[in-house]
């Protein structure tokens, strides 16, 4: 815990690894969220789905 | 002395009648189906669409969190068992607040959803984005340890670098400690409850047509 985490130094790119994995998550998450099906999809007041 | 004329009278009290028209413009503008819609359009059936609220259940937990630990102070929060819970609850939520903040800004930019009016709900989302991080940064400068005396001592540099040392200065405990525990955090709450009530006013922005023609 108290080591110094490893950083990634791409040309101008310089990010830890924790940073790193929690963006990749991020991007993750939110490609997840654009597929994944929808439990109960909304109707719209003409019940249509 | 001319008795007023009856309909002379009504209309001159309700134009005097500011509750009467405040009451009017609220319900004109937002009525309670718009404030608490039990529908949504079909195009809300998306994980994309709960970002937001999961972002808001986030800041009520740095809210509720916040609020013990002020009430019970730093001793408490750095020695004590349930203290550190409750330091590691508030530090928690609010790595999920951002994280869920940020997707959902993902999400409104690619839906353009500042079209069709909704020009300053998109903007006092930045300004939301923009003081929480604020909140964040005297939120560090409060812990009361090696770490934020660290991070104080550095930011000092940069603040005045900024020219903004005199007016906000973080090595004033005191100072950082009342902007976090109270001024910021009714200024995002505030700011929070002005984006959803606008959201709420607007509805849901609409999909971009594939042809392009609701883009604006």
């Amino acid at each position: 815990m108290d080591s110094p985490t490893t950083y990634f130094h791409w040309g101008f790119i310089l990010i830890s690894l924790p940073n790193l994995l929690v963006i990749g998550g991020m991007v993750v998450l939110f490609a997840v969220a654009l597929v994944a099906p929808f439990p109960h999809g909304g109707l719209d007041d003409d019940g249509r789905p | 002395m001319d008795a007023p004329r009856p309909g002379v009278e009504r209309s001159s009290a309700e134009s005097g009648n500011w509750t009467l028209r405040v009451r009017r413009s609220i319900d004109r503008r937002l009525p309670m189906d718009h404030l608490l819609p039990d529908r949504q359009p079909y195009f809300v059936g998306s994980w994309v669409y709960v970002f937001g609220v999961i972002t808001i259940a986030a800041l009520v937990w740095v809210i509720f969190s916040g609020v013990v630990l002020s009430f019970m102070g730093p001793q408490w929060w750095h020695v004590s068992g349930v203290g550190r819970f409750f330091n590691s609850l508030h530090f928690w939520s609010v790595q999920v607040f951002f994280i869920f903040m940020v997707l959902h800004l993902w999400g409104q930019y690619f839906m353009a959803s500042w079209r069709d009016g909704r020009a300053s709900t998109w903007i006092i989302g930045v300004v939301i984005f923009a003081v929480s991080i604020l909140t964040a940064f005297t939120g560090y400068l409060s812990q009361q340890n090696f770490d934020s005396q660290f991070i104080a001592i550095n930011a000092k540099d940069a603040m005045n670098g900024a020219g903004v040392g005199a007016f906000f200065n973080v090595l004033n405990f005191g100072q950082m400690y009342g902007l976090h525990v109270m001024l910021l955090p009714i200024g995002v709450t505030f700011l929070v409850v002005w984006h959803i009530v606008m959201v709420r006013t607007r509805g849901v922005v609409k999909p971009i047509d594939r042809g392009g023609a609701n883009r604006q």
